[in-house]
Protein backbone atom coordinates (compact mmCIF):
# COMPACT_ATOMS: atom_id res chain seq x y z
CA UNK A 1 0.00 0.00 0.00
CA UNK A 2 1.43 3.24 -1.10
CA UNK A 3 2.17 5.43 1.71
CA UNK A 4 2.25 9.37 1.16
CA UNK A 5 3.22 12.05 3.03
CA UNK A 6 2.88 16.45 3.01
CA UNK A 7 6.21 17.72 2.28
CA UNK A 8 6.21 21.59 2.58
CA UNK A 9 9.51 22.87 0.80
CA UNK A 10 11.11 26.04 -0.22
CA UNK A 11 12.49 25.31 -4.11
CA UNK A 12 14.28 27.86 -6.06
CA UNK A 13 12.69 30.67 -3.62
CA UNK A 14 9.06 29.36 -3.89
CA UNK A 15 7.01 27.93 -1.16
CA UNK A 16 5.50 24.62 -2.54
CA UNK A 17 3.34 21.97 -1.22
CA UNK A 18 3.48 18.12 -2.56
CA UNK A 19 2.36 14.55 -1.61
CA UNK A 20 4.93 12.82 -1.51
CA UNK A 21 5.10 9.28 -2.10
CA UNK A 22 7.98 7.90 1.06
CA UNK A 23 9.45 5.78 -0.85
CA UNK A 24 10.95 8.65 -3.45
CA UNK A 25 14.09 10.22 -3.30
CA UNK A 26 14.94 13.76 -3.05
CA UNK A 27 15.89 13.47 -6.76
CA UNK A 28 12.44 11.86 -7.96
CA UNK A 29 10.38 14.63 -6.42
CA UNK A 30 12.41 17.72 -8.08
CA UNK A 31 12.39 15.96 -11.39
CA UNK A 32 9.14 14.66 -11.24
CA UNK A 33 7.34 16.71 -9.65
CA UNK A 34 8.92 20.32 -10.55
CA UNK A 35 10.50 19.13 -13.74
CA UNK A 36 13.94 20.17 -12.10
CA UNK A 37 15.60 18.08 -15.01
CA UNK A 38 18.89 19.62 -14.35
CA UNK A 39 19.14 17.13 -11.39
CA UNK A 40 20.26 14.13 -13.06
CA UNK A 41 19.94 10.49 -12.55
CA UNK A 42 23.51 9.23 -12.60
CA UNK A 43 24.91 6.40 -10.34
CA UNK A 44 21.97 6.50 -7.95
CA UNK A 45 24.29 5.68 -4.51
CA UNK A 46 25.87 8.55 -4.10
CA UNK A 47 28.93 8.00 -5.76
CA UNK A 48 28.95 10.97 -8.94
CA UNK A 49 27.57 13.42 -7.48
CA UNK A 50 25.24 14.59 -11.01
CA UNK A 51 22.37 14.85 -8.59
CA UNK A 52 23.90 17.12 -6.36
CA UNK A 53 21.55 20.35 -5.18
CA UNK A 54 21.69 22.82 -1.84
CA UNK A 55 19.84 22.19 0.94
CA UNK A 56 19.45 24.84 3.57
CA UNK A 57 23.10 25.98 1.79
CA UNK A 58 25.05 22.70 1.94
CA UNK A 59 25.67 20.03 -1.19
CA UNK A 60 24.32 16.80 -1.15
CA UNK A 61 23.67 13.65 -3.14
CA UNK A 62 19.58 14.31 -3.61
CA UNK A 63 19.82 10.58 -4.83
CA UNK A 64 20.34 9.10 -1.44
CA UNK A 65 17.94 11.83 -0.16
CA UNK A 66 14.83 10.72 1.14
CA UNK A 67 12.08 13.12 -0.47
CA UNK A 68 10.02 13.29 2.69
CA UNK A 69 13.32 15.00 4.58
CA UNK A 70 12.88 18.25 2.49
CA UNK A 71 10.15 19.32 5.00
CA UNK A 72 11.02 22.42 6.12
CA UNK A 73 14.17 22.91 4.34
CA UNK A 74 14.98 25.01 1.24
CA UNK A 75 16.32 23.28 -1.73
CA UNK A 76 18.47 24.74 -4.87
CA UNK A 77 18.98 23.79 -8.25
CA UNK A 78 20.94 24.88 -10.93
CA UNK A 79 17.63 26.44 -12.24
CA UNK A 80 18.08 28.74 -9.77
CA UNK A 81 21.48 30.11 -10.74
CA UNK A 82 20.01 31.62 -13.99
CA UNK A 83 18.97 35.63 -13.66
CA UNK A 84 15.37 37.30 -14.28
CA UNK A 85 16.19 37.35 -18.02
CA UNK A 86 17.49 33.67 -17.55
CA UNK A 87 21.12 35.08 -17.88
CA UNK A 88 23.93 32.88 -17.33
CA UNK A 89 25.11 33.39 -13.37
CA UNK A 90 29.51 33.94 -13.36
CA UNK A 91 30.09 30.85 -12.27
CA UNK A 92 28.36 29.42 -15.35
CA UNK A 93 30.04 32.32 -18.02
CA UNK A 94 33.36 30.86 -16.06
CA UNK A 95 32.33 27.00 -16.86
CA UNK A 96 31.47 28.36 -20.50
CA UNK A 97 34.94 30.13 -20.51
CA UNK A 98 36.98 27.69 -19.63
CA UNK A 99 35.50 24.57 -21.34
CA UNK A 100 34.78 22.63 -17.68
CA UNK A 101 31.78 21.55 -19.98
CA UNK A 102 31.56 19.03 -22.67
CA UNK A 103 28.75 16.49 -22.38
CA UNK A 104 27.32 18.36 -19.87
CA UNK A 105 25.94 15.73 -17.85
CA UNK A 106 27.94 16.48 -14.55
CA UNK A 107 27.70 20.13 -14.59
CA UNK A 108 24.59 20.76 -13.18
CA UNK A 109 25.95 19.10 -9.62
CA UNK A 110 29.53 20.25 -10.26
CA UNK A 111 28.04 23.69 -10.12
CA UNK A 112 26.03 23.34 -7.06
CA UNK A 113 28.98 22.52 -5.60
CA UNK A 114 30.53 25.20 -6.42
CA UNK A 115 28.01 27.64 -5.36
CA UNK A 116 28.52 25.97 -1.55
CA UNK A 117 31.72 26.58 -2.37
CA UNK A 118 31.63 30.32 -3.48
CA UNK A 119 29.08 30.93 -0.75
CA UNK A 120 31.33 30.32 2.07
CA UNK A 121 33.13 33.79 1.16
CA UNK A 122 36.92 31.78 1.88
CA UNK A 123 39.93 31.68 -0.66
CA UNK A 124 41.21 28.33 -1.26
CA UNK A 125 44.01 26.96 -2.69
CA UNK A 126 44.05 24.44 -5.35
CA UNK A 127 44.51 21.57 -3.10
CA UNK A 128 41.68 22.64 -0.92
CA UNK A 129 39.46 23.29 -4.12
CA UNK A 130 40.33 19.75 -5.39
CA UNK A 131 39.61 17.91 -2.40
CA UNK A 132 36.00 20.28 -1.97
CA UNK A 133 34.75 19.03 -5.89
CA UNK A 134 36.17 15.36 -5.26
CA UNK A 135 32.61 14.48 -4.86
CA UNK A 136 32.33 14.70 -8.54
CA UNK A 137 32.67 12.03 -11.51
CA UNK A 138 33.26 14.03 -14.67
CA UNK A 139 34.59 11.64 -17.62
CA UNK A 140 35.19 14.36 -20.42
CA UNK A 141 37.38 17.24 -18.92
CA UNK A 142 39.54 15.87 -17.14
CA UNK A 143 38.86 18.19 -14.14
CA UNK A 144 41.45 21.10 -14.86
CA UNK A 145 38.90 23.52 -16.57
CA UNK A 146 36.30 23.03 -14.35
CA UNK A 147 39.11 23.72 -10.94
CA UNK A 148 39.96 26.57 -13.60
CA UNK A 149 36.61 28.18 -13.68
CA UNK A 150 35.87 27.42 -10.18
CA UNK A 151 39.35 29.37 -9.36
CA UNK A 152 38.84 32.36 -11.16
CA UNK A 153 35.05 32.99 -10.41
CA UNK A 154 36.05 32.57 -6.23
CA UNK A 155 38.86 35.11 -6.76
CA UNK A 156 36.80 37.45 -8.94
CA UNK A 157 33.88 37.04 -6.18
CA UNK A 158 36.57 38.01 -3.36
CA UNK A 159 37.73 41.08 -5.66
CA UNK A 160 41.05 39.73 -5.61
CA UNK A 161 43.79 39.20 -8.89
CA UNK A 162 43.66 35.23 -10.18
CA UNK A 163 47.93 34.54 -9.61
CA UNK A 164 49.06 34.23 -12.91
CA UNK A 165 46.53 36.30 -15.08
CA UNK A 166 49.10 39.48 -15.79
CA UNK A 167 51.75 36.62 -17.11
CA UNK A 168 48.70 34.83 -19.54
CA UNK A 169 47.75 38.35 -20.56
CA UNK A 170 51.28 39.35 -21.03
CA UNK A 171 52.18 35.89 -22.85
CA UNK A 172 48.65 35.84 -25.06
CA UNK B 1 11.86 4.96 -6.08
CA UNK B 2 13.36 3.56 -3.65
CA UNK B 3 11.93 -0.64 -2.58
CA UNK B 4 10.98 1.02 1.13
CA UNK B 5 7.57 -1.11 2.82
CA UNK B 6 6.88 0.93 4.70
CA UNK B 7 8.91 4.10 6.55
CA UNK B 8 7.89 5.43 10.18
CA UNK B 9 9.23 8.68 11.17
CA UNK B 10 10.75 9.45 14.57
CA UNK B 11 9.85 12.45 16.26
CA UNK B 12 11.35 12.16 19.30
CA UNK B 13 14.34 9.62 20.56
CA UNK B 14 11.23 7.96 22.53
CA UNK B 15 9.48 7.33 19.89
CA UNK B 16 12.07 6.22 18.05
CA UNK B 17 12.11 3.60 20.39
CA UNK B 18 8.47 3.10 20.79
CA UNK B 19 8.83 2.28 16.64
CA UNK B 20 11.66 0.04 17.10
CA UNK B 21 9.72 -1.84 19.50
CA UNK B 22 6.69 -1.70 18.00
CA UNK B 23 8.50 -2.41 14.52
CA UNK B 24 10.99 -5.11 15.48
CA UNK B 25 11.92 -5.92 11.68
CA UNK B 26 12.10 -2.43 10.61
CA UNK B 27 15.71 -1.17 10.31
CA UNK B 28 16.89 2.50 11.46
CA UNK B 29 18.09 4.85 8.86
CA UNK B 30 19.99 7.73 10.15
CA UNK B 31 21.59 9.77 7.31
CA UNK B 32 21.05 6.58 4.77
CA UNK B 33 24.25 6.82 2.93
CA UNK B 34 24.93 3.09 3.64
CA UNK B 35 21.31 1.91 4.02
CA UNK B 36 19.82 3.81 1.11
CA UNK B 37 22.61 2.06 -1.09
CA UNK B 38 21.74 -1.44 0.46
CA UNK B 39 18.47 -0.84 -0.66
CA UNK B 40 19.20 0.48 -3.75
CA UNK B 41 21.55 -2.58 -4.61
CA UNK B 42 18.90 -5.06 -3.50
CA UNK B 43 20.36 -5.98 0.11
CA UNK B 44 17.66 -4.66 2.11
CA UNK B 45 15.25 -4.27 -0.26
CA UNK B 46 11.51 -4.19 0.84
CA UNK B 47 12.83 -2.83 4.33
CA UNK B 48 10.59 -1.15 6.81
CA UNK B 49 12.41 1.78 7.83
CA UNK B 50 12.78 3.79 11.08
CA UNK B 51 14.10 7.31 10.10
CA UNK B 52 15.99 9.23 12.86
CA UNK B 53 17.25 11.51 10.69
CA UNK B 54 15.11 14.67 11.71
CA UNK B 55 16.39 14.24 15.10
CA UNK B 56 17.82 17.84 15.53
CA UNK B 57 18.22 17.00 19.65
CA UNK B 58 20.71 14.36 18.51
CA UNK B 59 23.12 16.51 16.49
CA UNK B 60 25.62 19.07 17.75
CA UNK B 61 29.11 18.40 19.82
CA UNK B 62 28.61 19.87 23.36
CA UNK B 63 31.13 19.63 26.42
CA UNK B 64 29.51 18.35 29.78
CA UNK B 65 30.39 20.23 33.14
CA UNK B 66 32.85 17.34 34.09
CA UNK B 67 34.70 18.14 30.93
CA UNK B 68 33.11 14.80 28.83
CA UNK B 69 33.07 15.75 25.41
CA UNK B 70 29.26 14.84 24.29
CA UNK B 71 29.14 14.34 20.13
CA UNK B 72 25.37 13.87 18.85
CA UNK B 73 25.43 10.77 16.78
CA UNK B 74 23.55 12.49 13.90
CA UNK B 75 26.39 15.27 13.44
CA UNK B 76 27.49 15.12 10.03
CA UNK B 77 31.16 14.26 8.70
CA UNK B 78 31.39 18.21 8.04
CA UNK B 79 29.73 19.18 10.63
CA UNK B 80 31.96 17.63 13.18
CA UNK B 81 35.36 18.12 11.26
CA UNK B 82 34.28 21.90 11.64
CA UNK B 83 33.12 21.88 15.11
CA UNK B 84 35.12 24.17 17.29
CA UNK B 85 35.09 22.31 20.59
CA UNK B 86 36.17 19.04 18.62
CA UNK B 87 38.95 21.20 16.61
CA UNK B 88 40.35 22.29 20.08
CA UNK B 89 40.31 19.05 22.26
CA UNK B 90 40.41 16.22 19.82
CA UNK B 91 41.40 17.68 16.20
CA UNK B 92 42.39 14.47 14.94
CA UNK B 93 38.74 12.94 14.88
CA UNK B 94 37.57 15.67 12.86
CA UNK B 95 40.53 15.13 10.82
CA UNK B 96 39.51 11.70 10.09
CA UNK B 97 35.87 13.04 9.68
CA UNK B 98 37.15 14.85 6.94
CA UNK B 99 38.62 11.62 5.00
CA UNK B 100 34.87 9.76 4.56
CA UNK B 101 33.15 9.42 1.25
CA UNK B 102 33.14 12.99 -0.39
CA UNK B 103 32.41 16.50 0.09
CA UNK B 104 28.46 15.71 -0.10
CA UNK B 105 28.91 12.36 1.46
CA UNK B 106 30.33 14.03 4.62
CA UNK B 107 27.20 16.24 4.52
CA UNK B 108 24.41 13.48 5.36
CA UNK B 109 26.58 10.89 6.38
CA UNK B 110 26.55 10.77 10.39
CA UNK B 111 29.06 9.42 12.99
CA UNK B 112 26.26 7.24 14.56
CA UNK B 113 25.22 5.84 11.71
CA UNK B 114 29.31 5.00 11.17
CA UNK B 115 29.52 3.37 14.10
CA UNK B 116 26.09 1.45 14.15
CA UNK B 117 27.66 -0.20 10.96
CA UNK B 118 30.27 -1.88 12.81
CA UNK B 119 32.30 -2.08 10.23
CA UNK B 120 36.19 -2.19 10.53
CA UNK B 121 37.08 0.24 7.71
CA UNK B 122 34.81 3.14 9.35
CA UNK B 123 36.88 6.18 9.57
CA UNK B 124 35.66 7.58 12.39
CA UNK B 125 36.23 4.18 14.37
CA UNK B 126 40.00 3.50 14.80
CA UNK B 127 39.87 7.57 16.13
CA UNK B 128 37.15 6.84 18.68
CA UNK B 129 38.65 3.57 19.94
CA UNK B 130 41.98 5.77 20.07
CA UNK B 131 40.15 8.10 22.67
CA UNK B 132 39.02 6.10 24.73
CA UNK B 133 34.75 6.78 23.66
CA UNK B 134 32.08 5.36 25.08
CA UNK B 135 28.45 5.27 23.84
CA UNK B 136 25.36 5.95 25.18
CA UNK B 137 22.34 3.97 24.88
CA UNK B 138 19.09 4.78 25.20
CA UNK B 139 16.58 2.15 25.51
CA UNK B 140 13.21 1.33 27.01
CA UNK B 141 14.45 0.70 30.64
CA UNK B 142 17.01 3.86 30.72
CA UNK B 143 20.19 5.03 29.50
CA UNK B 144 23.48 2.40 29.36
CA UNK B 145 26.62 3.21 28.78
CA UNK B 146 29.50 1.31 27.60
CA UNK B 147 33.09 1.75 26.17
CA UNK B 148 33.03 1.27 22.47
CA UNK B 149 35.30 -1.56 22.73
CA UNK B 150 32.41 -3.43 24.06
CA UNK B 151 30.16 -1.76 21.78
CA UNK B 152 31.96 -3.74 18.46
CA UNK B 153 30.75 -7.44 18.65
CA UNK B 154 31.47 -8.71 15.52
CA UNK B 155 32.13 -7.53 11.74
CA UNK B 156 29.63 -5.26 11.01
CA UNK B 157 26.77 -6.47 14.45
CA UNK B 158 27.17 -4.00 16.87
CA UNK B 159 25.70 -4.57 20.77
CA UNK B 160 22.63 -2.52 20.20
CA UNK B 161 19.24 -4.01 21.66
CA UNK B 162 16.04 -4.30 19.89
CA UNK B 163 14.82 -0.97 21.62
CA UNK B 164 17.87 1.03 21.97
CA UNK B 165 19.33 4.05 20.11
CA UNK B 166 22.91 5.42 20.43
CA UNK B 167 22.35 8.87 21.47
CA UNK B 168 25.27 9.91 22.77
CA UNK B 169 29.75 8.97 21.81
CA UNK B 170 31.32 10.71 25.04
CA UNK B 171 34.78 11.20 25.31
CA UNK B 172 36.05 11.33 28.78
CA UNK B 173 37.91 14.23 30.02
CA UNK B 174 40.89 11.76 31.30
CA UNK B 175 41.30 10.59 27.48
CA UNK B 176 41.25 13.95 25.85
CA UNK B 177 43.48 15.95 28.24
CA UNK B 178 47.13 16.35 27.24
CA UNK B 179 46.74 13.93 24.55
CA UNK B 180 47.30 14.86 20.60
CA UNK B 181 46.94 12.39 17.79
CA UNK B 182 47.20 11.58 14.38
CA UNK B 183 45.00 9.27 11.58
CA UNK B 184 46.11 7.78 8.55
CA UNK B 185 44.21 6.55 5.99
CA UNK B 186 45.63 3.89 3.23
CA UNK B 187 43.67 4.14 0.51
CA UNK B 188 43.60 3.84 -3.23
CA UNK B 189 42.32 7.40 -4.04
CA UNK B 190 41.80 9.90 -1.78
CA UNK B 191 38.34 10.47 -2.44
CA UNK B 192 35.14 8.20 -2.22
CA UNK B 193 37.44 5.16 -1.37
CA UNK B 194 36.99 2.89 1.60
CA UNK B 195 40.47 2.19 3.75
CA UNK B 196 42.65 -1.31 2.74
CA UNK B 197 44.15 -0.52 6.37
CA UNK B 198 43.71 2.79 8.66
CA UNK B 199 45.58 3.65 11.82
CA UNK B 200 45.13 6.28 14.79
CA UNK B 201 47.72 6.93 17.60
CA UNK B 202 46.92 9.25 20.27
CA UNK B 203 50.04 10.44 22.33
CA UNK B 204 50.70 12.34 25.74
CA UNK B 205 53.97 13.41 26.73
CA UNK B 206 55.83 14.39 29.54
CA UNK B 207 56.20 18.08 30.44
CA UNK B 208 59.76 18.30 29.33
CA UNK B 209 58.72 16.13 26.62
CA UNK B 210 61.37 13.87 26.81
CA UNK B 211 59.23 10.40 27.81
CA UNK B 212 55.77 8.99 26.61
CA UNK B 213 53.51 8.92 29.07
CA UNK B 214 50.83 7.46 27.54
CA UNK B 215 50.44 6.32 23.81
CA UNK B 216 47.08 4.50 22.07
CA UNK B 217 47.21 2.98 18.95
CA UNK B 218 43.94 1.38 17.15
CA UNK B 219 43.50 0.09 13.42
CA UNK B 220 40.72 -0.50 11.09
CA UNK B 221 40.71 -3.02 8.45
CA UNK B 222 43.43 -5.31 10.88
CA UNK B 223 40.86 -7.60 11.90
CA UNK B 224 36.81 -8.03 11.64
CA UNK B 225 36.64 -5.04 14.13
CA UNK B 226 38.84 -1.83 14.82
CA UNK B 227 41.56 -2.76 17.35
CA UNK B 228 43.69 -1.57 19.86
CA UNK B 229 47.19 -2.84 20.02
CA UNK B 230 48.11 -3.07 24.03
CA UNK B 231 51.44 -4.87 23.15
CA UNK B 232 52.74 -1.58 20.94
CA UNK B 233 50.70 0.66 23.95
CA UNK B 234 53.15 -1.56 26.77
CA UNK B 235 55.84 -0.56 24.54
CA UNK B 236 55.90 2.85 24.15
CA UNK B 237 54.27 3.93 27.90
CA UNK B 238 57.29 5.06 29.88
CA UNK B 239 59.04 4.79 27.21
CA UNK B 240 61.92 7.71 25.96
CA UNK B 241 60.90 9.83 22.89
CA UNK B 242 63.18 8.24 20.61
CA UNK B 243 63.90 6.67 16.85
CA UNK B 244 64.12 3.12 18.86
CA UNK B 245 61.17 3.71 20.88
CA UNK B 246 58.99 4.53 17.47
CA UNK B 247 60.30 1.03 15.80
CA UNK B 248 59.97 -0.98 18.45
CA UNK B 249 56.34 0.44 19.00
CA UNK B 250 55.63 -0.09 14.64
CA UNK B 251 56.98 -3.74 15.04
CA UNK B 252 54.87 -4.69 18.04
CA UNK B 253 51.58 -3.94 16.36
CA UNK B 254 52.33 -7.14 14.64
CA UNK B 255 51.58 -9.24 17.74
CA UNK B 256 47.58 -8.17 18.03
CA UNK B 257 46.65 -7.13 14.66
CA UNK B 258 45.20 -9.98 12.15
CA UNK B 259 44.28 -8.86 8.96
CA UNK B 260 43.04 -11.13 6.29
CA UNK B 261 43.46 -11.53 2.52
CA UNK B 262 40.82 -10.05 0.60
CA UNK B 263 40.45 -8.64 -3.22
CA UNK B 264 41.34 -5.03 -1.93
CA UNK B 265 44.29 -6.44 -0.55
CA UNK B 266 46.26 -8.83 0.91
CA UNK B 267 47.15 -9.76 4.42
CA UNK B 268 50.94 -9.87 4.10
CA UNK B 269 50.64 -6.26 2.28
CA UNK B 270 48.46 -5.29 4.82
CA UNK B 271 51.02 -6.44 8.10
CA UNK B 272 53.76 -4.42 6.10
CA UNK B 273 51.52 -1.09 5.52
CA UNK B 274 50.23 -1.36 9.30
CA UNK B 275 53.86 -1.03 10.56
CA UNK B 276 54.65 1.62 8.51
CA UNK B 277 51.63 3.52 9.62
CA UNK B 278 52.05 2.95 13.32
CA UNK B 279 55.27 4.46 12.85
CA UNK B 280 54.39 7.77 10.60
CA UNK B 281 51.60 8.11 12.94
CA UNK B 282 53.20 8.07 16.10
CA UNK B 283 56.01 9.72 14.92
CA UNK B 284 53.25 12.53 13.86
CA UNK B 285 51.77 12.71 17.13
CA UNK B 286 54.99 12.83 18.96
CA UNK B 287 55.77 16.02 16.85
CA UNK B 288 52.27 17.37 17.55
CA UNK B 289 52.87 17.23 21.03
CA UNK B 290 55.98 19.41 20.88
CA UNK B 291 58.56 16.34 20.82
CA UNK B 292 61.48 15.89 18.47
CA UNK B 293 62.61 12.78 17.35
Amino acid sequence: MAQYKLVRCRINGRDTETMVDVRASLTDLLRNDFSLTSVKKGCEVGECGACAVLIDGECFNSCIYLAVWADGKEIRTLESLLGPGGELSDIQQAFVDEAAIQCGFCTPGVLMTATEILESGKLYTDEELRKLLSGHLCRCTGYQNILRAVKKTMYQRLGLPLPGAAEASAIS
Amino acid sequence: MYDIKALYEAESVQDAIRLRLAHPEAQLIAGGSDVLVQIREGRRAGAELISIYTLDELRGVTMEPDGTLRIGPLTSFSHLARDPLIQQHIQVLGEAADQVGGPQIRNIASIGGNVCNGATSADSASTLFAWDAVVELTGQAGIRRLPIQAFYRRAGVVDLQPDELLTGILIPRAAYEGYRGHYIKYAMRNAMDIAICACSVNVKLSDDQETIVDARITFGVAGPVPLRCPAAEAIARGAAVSEETVRAFAAAVLEDIHPRDSWRASKDFREHIAVELARRALRRAVELEGGTL
